[in-house]
């Protein structure tokens, strides 16, 4: 077994990678709807979830098994095979797109086979997340057509609009960094911004090179969440005129599947954001000379968080809460140990801080939806086509300008 | 291994277009129409070249087909009718397309095909761009400018309607 396993490792390590990386991704996804729920809730000065387990952690959980033990009716006169197609089109689009992502530098052993962290590295890395990322549209299209209402149709007519204007914005904003690291490899992307200009900035795309990529960056951004249909730019599901938006007549798992996407594409553009401007899983602070303490700083962050954790747990007011928290207050303290030991420490640091730049990504995507009201439907198109095309090629010009001045 | 995926997806792609032929609703034939476009995007993959296996993607399956599903579900275009076959089809249509199979199966056959194989797996996307940005830079741009004329002349044709008012 372990023979036939060592001959096939290219498959038997790919496959293991998959399901691990599904495992973390759909959990993530999960804890993502909590997350937003929570930090949405204390920005309009609301608690959010509470009931279900401690500070509502239990939430995602009862979420999911309501959604799994819910009736799923099909409404009468819709085109059956399109509408069951496509909310898993939607879902699996979504998912593939994640399996080009590089999480760290290092490479781990799997069946005597060497390979990265991510599924698979490609050299045309970013034209393939463009490519899959091109398709998600589908997903929404179909689901507006198929569910054969009005107001479905009109959310799906909508935003299949407002995607492809979108992304000829953000198929734009990506060229500057692209010209900069000459690849359009992830791996090389990341590579190519490490180094510190005079000792402490980070050589980052955002604010290094021959031309920083602000306006690039600015202008990924705002495509990127429009691209995902979110707040402000989430006229496709705009509750007031729409009901729903594309996703009306869908319950169930299906429904589930629509929400699941948006998430996993959340999640996608905030790590393409940190790969492309904020260097991926390079460390923000150089670590040699006297910044090597910073090698520990995964470890104190997993245990402060642990510490606080318990601490709150202790004074929690239910016996389970107690329980619960304390239990996880000790995991976290349990990690944070972990990554401090010497055979892990160098491994830690790369997935840690690309982590970490997703999450303030993440947060930022929710901090938005939760501050900005809703663009109107002409403003989102001129928004899209008379501000963010111009200055995406504007900066496509700049940058190559910089880049033969530097060259010469 | 190469030879089963090409069988697979050949026999995918020719699988689509028969059904996008035979779809009586506008969306299903647009949909097989998007399988025949991945499964030869899979074809140019085997081949070597991801470029233009992606570009087929991000082009044709994402910007084109998409504008397609847009103009269907826009036009709420109805179900096809289905009729009988014409006199013309029957008496002349037919035996000329059976002639046109007949003579590419021939050609096809006779023809030894040259077993060049593809350009090494590295960056094709160098090589490509060189050859468009440099080599074939005129022809490259004028056919821009031929777009652009086409973009226009749409927005021209959309635009008519106001200005008579």
């Amino acid at each position: 077994m372990s023979d036939f396993l060592i001959r096939h490792s290219l498959i038997a390590s790919s496959v293991v990678k998959i399901a691990v990386l599904l495992f973390m991704v759909l959990t993530a996804l999960a804890y993502l709807t909590w997350f937003e729920r929570k930090v949405v809730a204390h920005i309009q000065s609301r608690w959010g979830p509470y009931r279900v387990g401690p500070h509502g952690l239990l939430q995602p959980l009862a979420d999911g098994l309501k959604f799994i033990m819910k009736e799923d009716p099909m409404p009468a006169g819709v085109d059956k095979f399109v509408f069951v197609l496509a909310p898993l089109l939607a879902m699996t689009v979504a998912l593939t797109a994640l399996g080009i992502i590089p999480f760290g530098p290092q490479e781990i052993e799997l069946f005597g086979r060497k390979t990265s962290l991510a599924i698979v590295d490609l050299n045309l890395g970013l034209l393939f997340l463009f490519a899959i990322s091109s398709l998600g549209v589908y997903g929404v299209a179909l689901a507006g057509w198929a569910s054969n209402s009005k107001y479905p149709l009109l959310g799906g007519l909508r935003s299949s609009a407002q995607m492809v204007s979108y992304e000829l914005a953000l198929t734009l904003s990506v060229v500057g960094v692209v010209l900069m690291a000459g690849s359009l490899s992830l791996r090389d992307i990341i590579q190519s911004q490490s180094g510190w200009s005079w000792h402490f900035l980070p050589r980052w795309n955002l604010f290094a090179g021959p031309l920083p990529q602000v306006l690039g960056f600015f202008c990924y951004f705002t495509a990127a969440i429009a691209e995902t249909n979110r707040a402000p730019f989430d006229l496709a599901e705009a509750e007031q005129e729409l009901v729903g938006g594309f996703h009306t007549e869908y319950s169930s798992m299906k429904f589930a599947m629509f929400f699941m996407a948006e998430y996993a594409n959340m999640v996608t553009v905030s790590c393409l954001a940190t790969i492309l401007f904020f260097g991926g899983w390079l460390s923000p602070c150089p670590v040699t000379g006297h910044w090597i303490w910073t090698l520990y700083l995964p470890a104190a962050v997993f245990v402060l968080g642990g510490l606080g954790l318990i601490w709150d747990g202790l004074h929690y007011t239910t016996p389970i809460g107690k329980f619960e928290l304390t239990v996880l207050g000790a995991v976290l303290v349990g990690v944070g140990g972990l990554t401090a030991a010497p055979f892990a420490i160098h491994f830690a640091q790369g997935p840690f801080w690309f982590l970490t730049k997703v999450l303030a990504f993440l947060f930022v995507y929710v901090w938005v939806r939760g501050t900005l009201p809703r663009f109107r439907y002409d403003q989102l198109m001129a928004i899209g086509w008379k501000l963010l095309l111009p200055v995406s090629l504007a900066n496509v010009v700049f940058t190559s300008l910089a880049l033969v001045v530097k060259n010469k | 291994m190469t030879a089963v995926l090409f069988f697979l997806l050949a026999a995918v792609a020719v699988a689509a277009a028969v059904s996008l032929i035979l779809q009586r609703e506008p969306i299903h034939s647009a949909l097989s129409l998007i399988v025949v476009m991945a499964a030869l995007a899979g074809l140019y993959l085997l081949l070597g070249a991801e470029f233009i296996s992606a570009v087929q993607i991000i082009v044709y399956a994402g910007a084109i087909m998409v504008l397609f599903i847009f103009v269907i579900m826009l036009l709420n275009a109805g179900v096809e009718e289905r009729t009988q076959f014409s006199r013309m089809a029957r008496y002349i249509g037919l035996p000329l397309a059976f002639v046109l199979g007949a003579g590419l199966v021939y050609w096809i056959t006779r023809w030894t095909m040259g077993t060049a194989s593809a350009a090494s797996m590295g960056s094709v996307t160098r090589p490509l761009a060189m050859m468009l940005f440099q080599d074939y830079v005129f022809p490259f741009e004028l056919t821009s400018i031929l777009i652009l004329i086409a973009i226009v002349g749409a927005v021209v044709l959309a635009r008519r309607e106001d200005e008579r008012q």
